[in-house]
């Protein structure tokens, strides 16, 4: 099976302290799944372990169907790409230098760029529509036009997998709302993309899948619509039944 | 587009190359010409084609000035190239090359031959030839232990600031001890201490330069490779993980390369301080760029220069006396950096 699955999963810092016990999820690619849950809940520290930046308390996660303990960090790197929170650490660099680190993986001893490696940067460019800011330097841009080029640069990282932690906060609505349907546009073009996010209503009608966590409840998963209409995503989230989301 | 941007770039990048390489060499011509015995130009340049025939002249250059220049050459590359490495790893703009310690690691393995290795044994032969190695011998040792230690950690450590911290801490209790062994010395060793924090680019002869060259060039060449492991750090520990790099491999290689560098230049020359810190904020502010495959080969260019043009300047030309280098090297360089931040007030995005 391509893309990610767990075996009862459970997240945490060691040495006891368990944030989500139990998850058994699947994530593959063409799919746009949303993570929502509460703040603190384990919803950062499950896309770090998902992406092997932390290690798992216990459980088994398996990529490509195998276990993920068996690969080397740049064989995940080349299935699996991350956006962080918060902006990167030096901002002066252009963003064709930024976008162009996303083929770190792919890169020899140098990482001197090849043809191929220029062509995935400018469709990186185009997919996100940024081709007008490809030279100007990070400390230059808007929060909304960095964000894209930090998932410009996890396209062009060409894994089957992005996964991005709150990629819609700091964001006015106008971009939220853009950098979604960008998203949307990504998992539609055969890519699996899992954001964590509490954009609830927005996200409702853009993503496939919903993934709820809790404290106190079980990991779970389900089509997005399915788990509004039953009401679900109100009990996880503690809403109160007059807020509408789709 | 990618195509004609980085034309035009990779040019500026080529002709600023192209610019250091010439400055280079007149700075270290101008070194072999100036000093407390003015060498003709023409002299040096019939010295080179081997037509000189002044002995006086030949002796000088032979013996003191090309020695020193091509000392000031390398150690002004590798001090800077060390602190380049240094900010980029640890993220901060205040790191230099002796950030974990190293100088403070070099001082107390000096401090230790000075104070007690003469008050023990007596049997070490302090004059010639005999000190010369040992002070580098004992300065080297005192740098990979420390070293040894920080790297030990950051085998236990994930985060490298906290690796920064041992790493200040371990040369904080360094100077302590070097301060301790002072205070039970005598005045004439103190002195002899004192004297090696001075720093000096003359005192190394051409048997010390067949050690010192080789092994500051293959540091040189070392960190030339680490480029792209230090682009990924750009980022964050995070994101390079996540794009492949190992961490704590990647971290480890550059600490060595640093202390392969920053070692040789405190174990041959003693501390030099600035360069380290200034040259690789300098590099970024004239090129503007954050890129370690395009700054690597300027900072090297622009390390040796300044060394050298400090060099030049600590000689006093035309006087009798020579003044410390590590003393002329902040004195000097610390006002040409405040100008060059209040010119461009970016250094918070040099980094």
């Amino acid at each position: 099976m391509k893309g990610i699955r767990s075996n009862d999963l459970t997240i945490g810092y060691p040495p006891d302290k368990r944030l989500i016990e139990n998850i058994n999820l699947k994530f593959t690619p063409g799919n746009f799944v949303a993570l929502v849950g509460q703040n603190g809940v384990g919803k950062s520290t499950l896309i770090r372990t998902l992406t092997g930046l932390h290690p798992a308390l216990a459980g088994e996660i398996v990529l490509d169907g195998e276990s993920v303990s068996t690969y080397s960090q740049t064989e995940i790197a080349k299935k699996i790409a991350v956006v962080l929170t918060g902006k990167p650490e030096s901002l002066n660099l252009s963003v064709l230098e930024l976008i162009a680190l996303g083929r770190h993986p792919h890169t020899g001893w140098l990482g001197v760029l090849k043809e191929t490696d220029k062509e995935v940067i400018e469709a990186a460019l185009s997919q996100m529509e940024i081709n007008y800011i490809a030279t100007k330097k990070l400390f230059e841009l808007s929060d909304g036009q960095l964000q894209k080029v930090m998932i410009a640069r996890a396209l062009a990282q060409d894994t089957e997998l992005i996964i991005l932690d709150e990629p819609t906060s700091h964001l006015d609505l106008k971009n939220k709302i853009e950098v979604l349907e960008l998203l949307r546009k990504i998992a539609k073009s055969g890519k699996g993309v899992l954001i964590s996010t509490h954009e609830i209503q927005l996200t409702a009608s853009a993503c496939d899948e919903f993934w709820c966590v809790d404290f106190g409840m079980p990991f779970l998963t389900g089509p997005a619509k399915e788990i509004v209409d039953t009401g679900v995503l109100h009990e996880y989230l503690h809403l109160p039944s007059t807020v509408r989301i789709l | 587009m990618i195509e004609s941007n980085q034309d035009e770039s990779k040019k500026k990048w080529e002709s600023a190359l192209m610019a250091l390489l010439v400055i280079l060499i007149l700075c270290f011509l101008l070194s072999l010409t100036l000093g407390s015995v003015k060498i003709p130009f023409s002299f040096v340049i019939n010295y080179f084609t081997g037509q000189g025939n002044n002995e006086i002249w030949s002796n000088i250059l032979e013996n003191f000035r090309l020695p020193k220049a091509i000392t000031a050459t390398l150690a002004g590359s590798a001090l800077a190239i060390s602190g380049l490495q240094m900010q980029t790893l640890f993220r901060n703009p205040l790191a230099g090359p002796f950030i974990l310690g190293i100088s403070s690691g070099a001082g107390l393995g000096v401090a230790l031959v000075i104070f007690l290795g003469i008050s023990i044994g007596g049997f070490i032969e302090l004059s010639g030839i005999g000190r010369s190695w040992l002070l580098v011998g004992a300065s080297a040792v005192g740098s990979f232990l420390v070293l040894s230690i920080v790297l030990l950690a950051s085998f236990r450590i994930r985060s490298g600031v906290s690796l920064l911290i041992i790493g200040l801490m371990f040369g904080s209790a360094a100077s302590a001890l070097v301060s301790i062994l002072q205070y039970f010395s005598h005045a004439e060793n103190i002195q002899s201490y004192v004297i090696w924090s001075f720093g000096s680019l003359g005192s190394l002869s051409w048997d010390e330069l067949s050690v010192f060259t080789p092994i500051v060039i293959a540091g040189l060449l070392l960190s030339l490779f680490l480029s792209k492991q230090l682009n990924a750090l750009l980022l964050g520990e995070d994101y390079a993980e996540s794009m492949g790099l190992q961490l704590k491999t990647a971290r480890m290689l550059i600490i060595i390369c640093t202390s392969i560098l920053a070692g040789t230049v405190t174990a041959f020359c003693g501390p030099i301080a600035f360069i380290g810190l200034a040259i690789p904020h300098i590099a970024r502010m004239l090129f503007n760029t954050g890129n370690h495959l395009l700054l690597t080969p300027l900072v090297i260019l622009l390390g040796a220069i300044t060394l050298l043009a400090f060099d030049i300047i600590a000689q006093l030309p035309g006087l009798q006396e020579t003044l410390p280098i590590n003393a002329i090297t902040s004195l000097f360089g610390a006002p040409f950096v405040i100008w060059l931040i209040l010119r461009r007030s970016n250094i918070k995005y040099s980094l």
